[in-house]
């Protein structure tokens, strides 16, 4: 039984790991600033909920009582990461950084940057 | 007087648990958290702003989940797109036409778009009626603004009831 649990908790530490490894390559190889924002973001949020999760299993399974911890890591995560993204963006298109050729909608950024409702 | 000493009572109960969370269960720190729960809300009290309640409980709880369910699948979209090449990439900027109402609601739902994999949210419009949202690939902007507003939006307002 413990075997199994043990494992289960590996299974969850390698895939978090790998989806926290495609999130790392995404900033190196994604075309531009705004499509590179999403990898952070995004393919992260569940490796290191993965890591997390296998984290508490390990705790409970050495007898250190059930940690929350890594909960209330977690909610903290979730809370922030899309503030911080909003602020970035917003900060990037200010400064009118380049978007990815072929962008769709892109004149859009200069609704956007005078925040007024979309043209047509 | 009661509400002048505890001006914000569920953030006072949530800071306390939070604290307790963080550190040691200790008479210690039972008494500290004790002392920041009740004094960090004389503070902010002041600088929160009367917002839209959650009318329904258990509709947010399975908007949670959903949520929840909804990240872990678009993980797995947007790991496969960092794997693929570039060339096949097609990010865009999407304007979303609004229902929802009020500052609380319209924060859950642009952090609700930013944390779904996928799609960020970028700007609101001045008049509170559009939302901005950058999508790292874009196949059909109306299926995609749909799926966003039945998806997303139309719980929120049941939650909220605005």
């Amino acid at each position: 039984m413990i075997f199994w649990l043990e494992a289960f908790a590996s299974f969850l530490l390698l895939t978090g790991g790998v989806f926290i490894l495609i999130g790392a390559l995404g900033m190196v190889k994604l075309p531009d600033f705004y499509t590179r924002l999403h990898a952070p973001t995004k393919a992260t949020t569940l490796g290191i909920g993965c890591i997390l999760v296998a984290s508490v299993m390990l705790h409970a399974l050495r007898g250190e009582g059930l940690s929350i911890q890594e909960l209330v890591i977690s909610l903290f995560l979730f809370i922030t990461a899309p503030v911080s993204a909003y602020m970035v963006a917003k900060a990037a298109l200010q400064r009118r950084t380049p978007f990815k050729e072929g962008t769709v909608n892109e004149e859009m950024s200069k609704d956007i940057l005078v925040r007024r409702a979309p043209k047509g | 007087m009661l509400k002048k000493l505890f001006p914000m009572p569920l953030h006072s109960v949530l800071l306390l648990i939070v604290w307790l969370l963080l550190n040691d269960l200790s008479v210690g720190h039972l008494v500290l958290g004790l002392i920041l729960a009740i004094s960090i809300p004389w503070v902010a009290a002041p600088l929160s702003d009367p917002h839209a309640r959650v009318k329904k409980p258990l509709h947010a709880l399975r908007y949670i989940l959903m949520v929840l369910g909804d990240i872990v699948v678009s993980n797995f979209e947007v790991a496969g797109r960092i794997l693929r090449s570039n060339k096949h990439l097609k990010p865009g900027l999407i304007a979303l036409p609004l229902d929802l109402t009020g500052h609380f609601p319209l924060a859950v739902l642009a952090s609700t778009i930013s944390l779904t994999p996928g799609t960020v949210s970028v700007d609101f419009s001045e008049d509170m009626k559009w939302l901005y949202i950058h999508a790292l690939h874009v196949d059909d902007e109306h299926s995609l603004i749909e799926r966003i507003k039945t998806r997303y939006e139309a719980p929120l307002r049941e939650i909220f009831a605005c």
